[in-house]
């Protein structure tokens, strides 16, 4: 089984590393912030798996951006491991301040409470013309070890990392989805009291999938900012959160790499209605979402997944 | 005046407004189970009916008797329920019942995103206005403030609307049978209740209750596209306050909303933005479920 | 694990994604992305008129002979002009991406757009990476050229600066007396920087005027009974605000319902784009301001550039049924301004259609004439437009049936812009060295 998993996420590396020779630079950067905010969903497909769904995953996408962005600006640091590293670790302390008290919601009221504690993110940075209040903030293009490129090779880098740290992040979550905790997470979704008599604490178990949604979510904000160039506080907005919670419903619970096909298809989708149908790309994006939902309620991943037998 | 009163009378009439955007929320949530963003878009179109009506009315000869302009606004908002309601109840949502809560957030994000365009290909993006009913009921003067009539006019219809639905759930056997199926859909079934119809006469209802916020709130506004948007999040936070489902709990969370806001305003008005979500985080805090939650079945 | 066969799926798809790519355009068009707000609240007021305008100028040029000299040549330098327009709602992160998709997928020749200063603060380094020839055509917040410096980015509206100090100037040129003042501004970026703006001109000119209170009502909000009464209270002379679209609309309509623009003095920075739409409904003996010499104000200026003013107003009103206020205005002058440009560098380079190096290299302290006035590329090393600017007062003409621009004033850009060289905070701060007006 591991063995077949180091040669999948091999295969994955070396597939989407080759998109970075044949992809034109569009798709290359369309791709990147894919993935990026794949990882942001690869959290929340980690919650929904133990039954809850996070509707404010942009408090900590949006934290790992600013603080990227403000250790940048401030003390002139620019090399994107150390970035993602610092994003990181701001964002597995706020997780591990807010994790156990969220630990306790379910259902509607785990996904509003996430929501409101992102739209206090939102209203006090909006607040904040320190930090160019809704305007936000720009951040200079990042280096790699002491390397500066720019250009096309600039974008290849950026691409080549996040793809590097999608397959890590992939392979780990897949480990702690098949470990004993991940499969006790799964139980918990069909009945969390049975899980609970059985011995295990739903509580911790469900502080850590948020803990671990709040690094990756971290981390897809620090890659997103430095991709971007510039951050604000729209990365906290609820409509943010809710295309994460979107990709991760359209990936399904079941596969790993599916976040990541789904995260691509709705930013082509939304690029694509975006230029072809100016005045009505909300409606055809709404449209894309009915039909999606329709015709995959158990999302992309039921589509190859082999565990089709969970999908009750 | 002192300020306290004022903060009261602004805080009561920015309640009964708030009162009235979130009862149809609540009203859906608890018995379809539905918590429907796309409520905010019935709002707006609301407005955009209740303008298109009234301007109508005006236009036909109405200003003969103005007061007629009060029954297209409510006439608009019927006609909105009417047409909306069995549309996206028996058209969409019906295919979603008993799916995940989550599921379903998304499924009216969706209808949230196309209404938006379909009001905007409807009724195009320069603003309408109908400022006569605003207007017509004359000022009122509270110490050295004025007020205008209307924005009384708004907390009574908060008061009747409150009433009506908590005495139909309450005191009417339809209102006993709404509550059954809130209690347990699957067992009034078996009891031989058409489920099916409470689920759509209560959709139809809580989109009459969405346009009726709207079409109360155009002849102060100019009803523009976007407005639904920030609609949404304010009564989500009402509804979550008094506890999904409730509607008394709708009521004070509105109260509590509309005081904390004017309170804010005119005390310490740096914090207006935030005053919604703290009041918010503070209730779920010690309340998790809100002030009024219906009690959960737990399913071993 | 399934990866392999996703992953090449997914691979296959971007692959035909991008093969899907239209081509460049030829070399007898001149491509142009042009990005304004088509949804949301932006879309009414500014995006959708802006676009209104840019439309008809295009159609306009690529006819041929309806404009006046310097403008009579057909389309840009004889090319065609070619149009993509894209949405602006959906925020920077999304703009950021379009833009790439605009100059790497649809090959334009030059980007013109933005609204909004959070895109306009996002787009230009990315617009600098990929040395890709763009316009802000109206976003306000000065920091986009303070803050950074830019060799493909140009912005041919002044910044919003201008807006504020134009307005305390009126007060004080009319000696209006403001023993204190209040604010109601959205609480975003825009209403504080223009708050801001506002207050530090004021402490200049007057600096004994006391301030009451500075509302923030949310972005949006639609409801304003609680801050009217709050300004109600605390009886200030005059009331500023920068609010715009429905959000100015609302606030004057339950403002004017209770009586607070009898009681205070009204001052708005942007009003005047909201008079199509509430026409009597909008109180007279209000100052108000279009960031610029547009709209009403530039109807009223007459003078050398009458004879393309009202060419403009013209079209535009047979062509919409309203005439056109300060965003068609914005739109224009970018676009008179890409013409110039383009034609320039054509009569450097021999006639071929110019390159985004030498679109900048003929952009870059260019001047040109607009309806709304002449506007120079002064600041920002040449990148940055200062035009002049109006603040007028309104009355409704009963007769006429519509509203005027009274006891208009026009400020000299020199005189509300700060020069070359200073940040606007700091301009104000000093009390507007350099300013020259007469």
């Amino acid at each position: 089984m591991r063995s077949k998993l180091f040669l999948g996420a091999t295969a994955a590396f070396a597939v989407l590393a080759a998109g970075s020779v044949i992809l034109p630079d569009w798709a290359m950067f369309l791709c990147a912030m894919a993935l990026a905010k794949g990882l942001v969903c690869l959290g929340i497909v980690g919650m929904m798996r133990g039954g809850v769904v996070s509707f404010g995953q942009g408090l900590y996408y949006c934290i790992g951006a600013y603080t990227a962005t403000l250790v940048a600006n401030s003390f002139g640091v620019s090399d994107i491991f150390l970035l993602t590293l610092l994003s990181a670790l701001a964002c597995l302390l706020v997780g591990m301040a807010f994790g156990p008290l969220l630990s306790s919601y379910r259902g509607i009221f785990f996904a509003m409470l996430s929501l409101a504690l992102s739209m206090v993110l939102y209203g006090s940075l909006s607040k904040m013309s320190v930090i160019g209040g809704t305007d936000g903030l720009n951040i200079a293009a990042p280096t790699f070890l002491g390397w500066a490129p720019e250009g096309r090779p600039l974008q290849t880098a950026l691409y080549i990392y996040v793809v590097a740290i999608v397959v890590i992040a992939g392979t780990l979550m897949r480990i702690y989805f098949d470990s004993e905790q991940g499969l006790i997470t799964l139980a918990t979704r069909d009945n969390e009291l049975r899980v609970e008599y059985l011995g295990a604490s739903v509580r911790n178990i469900m502080t850590y999938n948020y803990v671990f949604g709040a690094v990756l979510g971290g981390i897809g904000g620090t890659i997103a900012a430095l991709a971007l160039g510039h951050v604000d506080p729209e990365f906290a907005f609820w409509t943010t959160s809710g295309e994460f919670v979107f990709v991760a419903i359209l990936a399904g619970y079941l596969s790993v790499p599916a976040v990541f096909v789904a995260a691509i298809i709705l930013e082509l989708v939304r690029s694509f209605s975006n230029l072809y149908f100016p005045n009505t790309w909300q409606l055809a994006l709404g449209i894309f979402l009915l039909v999606v939902i329709v015709l995959l309620p158990n999302g992309l991943g039921s589509l190859v997944g082999r565990r089709k037998g969970n999908a009750a | 005046m002192d300020l306290v009163a004022t903060i009261l009378v602004d805080g009561l009439i920015y309640a009964g407004w708030l009162f009235i955007v979130s009862v149809g929320l609540t009203l859906v949530f608890g018995v379809l189970n539905i918590l429907n963003i796309a409520h905010g878009s019935l709002y707006a179109i609301g407005a955009y009916a209740s303008a298109s009506l009234v301007g109508a009315y005006f236009a036909a000869g109405g200003q003969a008797f103005p007061y007629g302009s009060y029954v297209a606004l409510i006439l608009a908002a019927v006609l909105v329920a009417l047409v909306l309601g069995p549309l996206l109840e028996r058209g969409l949502l019906r295919f979603f019942y008993g799916r995940d809560e989550v599921l379903n957030v998304l499924v009216t994000y969706a209808v949230f995103l196309i209404l938006e365009d379909v009001m905007k290909l409807i009724w195009g993006v320069n603003p309408y206005f109908v400022y006569e009913p605003y207007t017509l009921l004359g000022d009122v003067e509270i110490g050295p403030l004025f007020y205008v009539g209307y924005d009384f006019a708004v907390i009574a219809a908060a008061i009747v609307v409150g009433l009506a639905v908590w005495l139909t759930l309450n005191r009417t056997r339809i209102g006993k049978v709404v509550l059954a199926v809130i209690h347990d859909s699957e067992m009034s079934q078996t009891m031989g209740v058409n489920v099916q119809r409470i689920y759509l006469g209560a959709f139809m209802a809580g989109t009459f209750l969405a346009a009726l916020g709207g079409a109360l709130t155009a002849p102060m506004i100019s009803v523009t596209p976007g407005l639904g948007v920030n609609v949404i999040i304010v009564a989500f936070a009402v509804v979550i306050i008094g506890g999904l489902g409730s509607v008394p709990g709708a009521a004070i969370g509105a109260l509590l909303v509309g005081i904390s806001r004017a309170a804010s305003v005119h005390l310490l008005p740096e914090a207006e933005l935030f005053i919604i979500y703290f009041v918010m985080a503070i209730v779920l805090l010690f309340r998790p479920e809100g002030l009024f939650a219906k009690t959960q079945v737990r399913k071993i | 694990m399934m990866k392999p066969r996703i992953g090449g799926a997914l691979a296959a798809m971007t692959l035909a994604a991008g093969m899907a790519g239209p081509v460049a355009a030829a070399d007898d068009t001149f491509k142009i992305g042009v990005i304004t707000f088509l949804s949301g609240q932006a879309a009414e007021s500014f995006g959708v008129p802006a676009w209104n305008g840019g439309k008809l100028l295009v159609d306009m040029l690529n006819e041929g002979g309806r404009l006046p000299a310097p403008y009579d040549q057909q389309g840009f330098g004889g090319m065609n002009i070619e149009v993509v327009v894209v949405d602006e709602a959906g925020g920077a992160t999304k703009q950021v991406q379009e833009f790439r998709n605009l100059v790497q997928r649809e090959e334009v020749d030059a980007v013109v757009g933005y609204v909004s200063s959070g895109d306009c603060l996002a787009v230009p380094p990315v617009a600098d990476e990929l040395k890709a020839f763009t316009i802000l055509y109206d976003c306000g917040t000065p920091r986009v050229f303070e803050d950074g410096s830019y060799d493909y980015v140009f912005r041919t509206a002044a910044h919003a600066t201008m807006d504020n100090v134009s307005l305390a100037r009126y007060l004080k040129s009319r000696n209006f007396d403001v023993p204190s003042f209040a604010g109601l501004n959205q609480d975003y970026a825009w209403g504080q920087d223009s708050w801001a703006d506002f207050t530090g001109a004021m402490t200049q000119l007057y600096p004994d005027a006391e301030v009451k209170t500075a509302l923030f009502p949310k972005f949006g909000a639609g409801q304003y009974g609680t801050e009217i009464s709050a300004l109600l209270r605390e009886n200030p002379a005059l009331v500023h605000s920068s609010n715009w679209g429905g959000d100015l609309q609302g606030f004057l309509i339950q403002a004017t319902a209770r009586g607070l623009h009898e009681r205070a003095q009204l001052a708005l920075a942007a009003g005047d784009h909201v008079i199509p739409q509430l026409q009597d409904k909008m109180p007279d003996g209000i100052f108000l301001g279009a960031r610029g010499v547009n709209g009403l104000a530039a109807q009223a200026r007459g003078g050398e550039l009458k004879e393309l003013t009202d060419t403009m107003w013209e079209a535009y009103e047979a062509e919409y049924g309203t005439f056109p206020v300060q965003a068609p205005f914005r739109m224009w002058q970018a676009l008179f301004g890409l013409k110039t440009a383009v034609e320039k560098a054509m009569a450097e380079n021999g006639g071929t259609k110019p390159t985004s190096e030498e679109l900048a290299a003929a952009m870059k302290g260019l001047s040109w004439d607009a309806p709304s006035g002449h506007i120079e590329m002064a600041l920002a090393d040449g990148h940055q437009a200062i035009q002049p600017n109006a603040i007028g007062t309104t009355k409704w003409n009963a007769d006429a049936g519509k509203m005027e621009l009274v006891d208009v004033e026009y400020y000299d850009a020199r005189c509300v812009n700060p020069p070359e060289g200073i940040k606007s905070q700091d301009w104000l701060a000093q009390g507007f060295p350099g300013a020259q007006c007469d």
